[in-house]
C-alpha cells in the first residue's frame, strides 16, 4: 500500500502548478484550486526576468522539502511571511493572492527540519513529546493524532478534549469605525452583536457570492472586534480585510502573540474553570454559549467545532503548555485534528476549503442560516448576487449522508440522484459515534431521501439526512 | 519501534507473506502499516478464486482517515479473504501479523517473487521514518 497523509485534514503538499504562461503573468497564476491558499506558490517571475525553464525545479528542492512534480518546479512556502525569509519578495498583490520574484541567487535557505517544515504553534514541542503524529496542515506542523482517533473522538463525546488551534488567525480589528467595516464584509449581520463578548459566526464573500472564508467575530469593544479566521486562508484573508480596512480607518493587527486551545465536551467546562482564579471560574461558568469574556487576561469562549459543550481559549503563547499540562492532569484527553474533523463532520459543521470555498455560495454549501439579507439596507459585499441567487433559486443544497452498508464516504465521490443529475461528497468519513459511514454532500435541489454513492467503481445506497448527525452525545439522524 | 516478525517476508509497499507448510501463502499488512493508518473501520477483502499477479491492488483497507489499495506481493490464486475482518476490521491493528491477515493465497508455479527479508524491511522503515 502506498502511505500517505489524509486528505480531510491534510491538504496535499504539492499540486501540480497550472500551465506554465509565457506571456503576461496572471493574478490567477498563483491561484489555488478552490481559491484557497495552500501555502504552495509557482515561481512565477525570477527577479530581473521571466523564469528560465526548470528554475522552478531548481529552487523547489531548496525551498521546499525536495518536492518536485512531474519535473516542473513548486514552491511550497508555508506563509508571507516566510516569503520574506525565503527571499521571495511580492511584486504585486491580487485579490486571489500574490505574485512573486524569486531571488535565486540571494535566498537564504530556511533550515531543514526533516521531512516537516512548516510553522510551529507554541505547543510543538509538547505534542511532539506527547508521541503525536505531526502533520502537514495548511502550512502548519499539527497533532494528528496522539494514539487512537477514535478513542481521542469518543473522550470528547463522553468526557473532555483538548485540542491545539493555534494555527487558527487571531486578528483584532480596532477603529471607530470597526463595525461599518463588518457590516460591509460579512454576509452575517455584526448588528446582531450588541453586548460585548457575544460572538457570531458568518462567511466573508466575493462579490459573485462566493465564499472567501467562514470565521467567528467576538465583541470585545464598540470600537474592537476579534476575528479567528482558518489557518489555510490566513493570507488571502488578512490582504482581504485590510483592503477593506482602510477605507474605515480600521487597523487589522494578527495576535500571533496568542495560541488558542479548544477544550471540548460535556465534562469540558467543569475541568477548565479548575485552572482560573474563583472569580475567574464563577465568571467562565456563567457564560452563556457563543458568549466570550475576558477572563483572568485570557479571553475564555463557550464555542468550538465539536458540537459538544465547552470553551475555546485565547492565551498568551507562553501560557499555553502550562496550561494543556494542567488539563492533561485534570483527566482532559489530548486530541489530534484527526478526531476534530470527525466530531465537526458529525456535528454538521462545514470545513471551508471542502465544503464551500470561492467557487461555491452560501446558499449551497448548508450556510443560508449565516446570511442576513435583512436589514435590507445594509449593503454587504456579495448581497447583490445572493438576491438574484435567491431570486432564480438555488441549483444545488449541501446535504448529509448516511451510508447504509459498509464502507466508506470520502470526499470527492460522486452521488448518483435518482431525480435526476448528480453531486459530489464534499466531506466524508467513518463516524465512531454512529459507528458507519456519513458525509456532506452537494447534489441537486430535486434530490430526495436517498442517494447511491460510486465508492470505487461501485453504487452503494445512502440516506439523505439533515445534518447534524450528532450534537451533545445524541444521535440526531436515523 | 516497529514489530517486524524474523519469520515473514516483506514487501516495500508493507505488506507481509507468510508460507504455510502445505505451500500456500498467507498475506496482511504490517504493524508499521497499519500503525501509519490509524484505526481501521473498514476492509474490502477479495473473493476466493481470484487470480491476482504480483502487485495487482487485491484489498482495500479504510482507516478513519484514508482509503488504502493492498498490492499482492506475489502472483497466485486467492483461497480465501479473511471473513472475520468485515465485522472486525481493529484486529489489523491490534493483530497485524494474526487475526489480521488479509487473504490467503495459492503461489503460481512461475512465482519467483522478489521479497524483503525482516531486515531489509526494518531498514526500509526506519528510512521512511516510522
Amino acid at each position: 500500500m502506498i502511505l500517505r497523509t489524509p486528505h480531510s485534514v491534510c491538504p496535499e503538499r504539492v499540486r501540480p502548478p497550472p500551465e506554465r504562461r509565457r506571456r503576461k503573468l496572471r493574478p490567477e497564476t498563483l491561484r489555488h484550486t478552490n481559491g484557497r491558499s495552500r501555502g504552495l506558490w509557482r515561481v512565477v517571475d525570477v527577479l530581473g526576468g521571466h523564469p528560465p525553464k526548470g528554475s522552478g525545479a531548481a529552487l523547489a528542492p531548496d525551498l521546499s522539502g525536495h518536492r518536485t512534480e512531474g519535473g516542473k518546479g513548486v514552491l511550497r512556502l508555508p506563509s508571507f511571511s516566510d516569503l520574506a525569509e525565503s527571499g521571495l519578495r511580492p511584486f504585486q498583490r491580487t485579490e486571489v493572492g500574490a505574485l512573486f520574484w524569486a531571488r535565486v541567487k540571494e535566498r537564504p535557505l530556511p533550515a531543514k527540519r526533516g521531512n516537516l517544515m512548516g510553522r510551529r504553534t507554541p505547543l510543538f514541542e509538547l505534542h511532539q513529546r506527547l508521541g503525536a503524529r505531526m502533520v502537514d496542515f495548511g502550512g502548519w506542523d499539527m497533532p494528528l493524532q496522539y494514539g487512537s482517533q477514535i478513542a481521542e473522538h469518543h473522550a470528547v463525546r463522553r468526557g473532555a478534549g483538548v485540542f491545539d488551534v493555534s494555527h487558527m488567525c487571531i486578528v483584532d480589528l480596532k477603529g471607530a469605525r470597526v463595525r461599518s467595516l463588518l457590516l460591509r464584509l460579512l454576509a452575517n449581520d455584526i448588528g446582531k452583536l450588541k453586548v460585548p463578548g457575544k460572538a457570531l459566526y458568518g462567511c466573508m464573500l466575493t462579490a459573485t457570492g462566493g465564499v472567501i472564508d467562514d470565521l467567528i467575530v467576538y465583541l470585545l469593544g464598540e470600537s474592537w472586534f476579534r476575528a479567528v479566521v482558518n489557518a489555510g486562508t490566513r493570507e488571502k484573508d488578512l490582504a482581504w480585510i485590510r483592503r477593506h480596512a482602510a477605507e474605515f480607518g480600521v487597523e487589522a493587527v494578527e495576535r500571533t502573540d496568542l495560541a488558542m486551545l479548544a477544550v471540548q465536551g460535556p465534562e469540558a467546562r467543569g475541568k477548565a474553570v479548575a485552572l482560573l482564579s474563583a472569580v475567574g471560574s464563577a465568571a467562565a461558568l456563567a457564560l452563556e454559549p457563543f458568549f466570550g469574556g475576558e477572563i483572568d487576561g485570557w479571553l475564555v469562549a463557550r464555542t468550538g467545532y465539536t458540537g459538544e459543550d465547552g470553551f475555546e481559549i485565547m492565551l498568551p503563547g507562553a501560557d499555553a503548555e502550562r496550561v494543556w499540562k494542567a488539563l492533561n492532569s485534570a483527566g482532559v484527553t489530548s486530541c489530534g485534528l484527526g478526531a476534530r474533523d470527525t466530531l465537526r463532520l458529525e456535528a454538521g459543521m462545514n470545513l471551508y476549503g471542502s465544503d464551500m470555498d470561492e467557487s461555491t455560495h452560501p446558499f449551497e454549501s448548508g450556510l443560508a442560516w449565516t446570511v442576513a439579507l435583512e436589514p435590507r439596507e445594509r449593503a454587504f459585499i456579495g448581497r447583490e448576487a445572493l438576491e438574484a441567487i435567491r431570486a432564480r433559486g438555488p441549483q444545488r443544497k449541501l446535504v448529509g449522508l448516511l451510508l447504509e452498508g459498509r464502507g466508506v464516504l470520502r470526499s470527492h465521490q460522486k452521488v448518483l440522484v435518482p431525480e435526476g443529475g448528480e453531486g459530489e461528497i464534499t466531506s466524508g468519513t467513518f463516524s465512531p459515534t454512529l459507528e458507519r459511514s456519513i458525509a456532506l454532500a452537494r447534489v441537486p435541489v430535486a434530490a430526495g431521501a436517498s442517494v447511491q454513492v460510486d465508492i470505487r467503481g461501485k453504487l452503494h445506497d445512502a440516506k439523505v439526512v439533515r445534518p447534524p448527525f450528532v450534537r451533545h452525545g445524541k444521535v440526531l439522524v436515523s | 519501534m516497529s514489530n517486524v516478525p524474523s519469520d515473514l517476508k516483506y514487501t516495500k509497499t508493507h505488506e507481509w507473506l507468510r508460507t504455510l507448510p502445505d505451500g500456500t501463502v498467507e498475506v496482511g499488512i504490517t504493524d508499521h502499516a497499519q500503525h501509519a493508518l490509524g484505526d481501521l473501520v473498514f476492509v474490502e477483502v477479495p473473493e476466493a478464486g481470484r487470480t491476482l499477479a504480483a502487485g495487482e491492488p487485491f484489498a482495500v483497507v479504510e482507516s478513519v482517515k484514508a482509503a488504502s489499495d493492498v498490492y499482492s506481493p506475489i502472483a497466485g490464486e486467492v483461497i480465501a479473504g479473511n471473513p472475520a475482518l468485515a465485522a472486525e476490521p481493529e484486529a489489523i491493528n491490534s493483530d497485524a501479523y494474526g487475526k489480521g491477515w488479509l487473504m490467503r493465497l495459492r503461489p503460481a508455479a512461475a512465482a519467483a517473487p522478489q521479497l524483503l527479508a525482516p531486515k531489509d524491511y526494518e531498514k526500509l522503515v526506519v528510512e521512511e521514518g516510522s
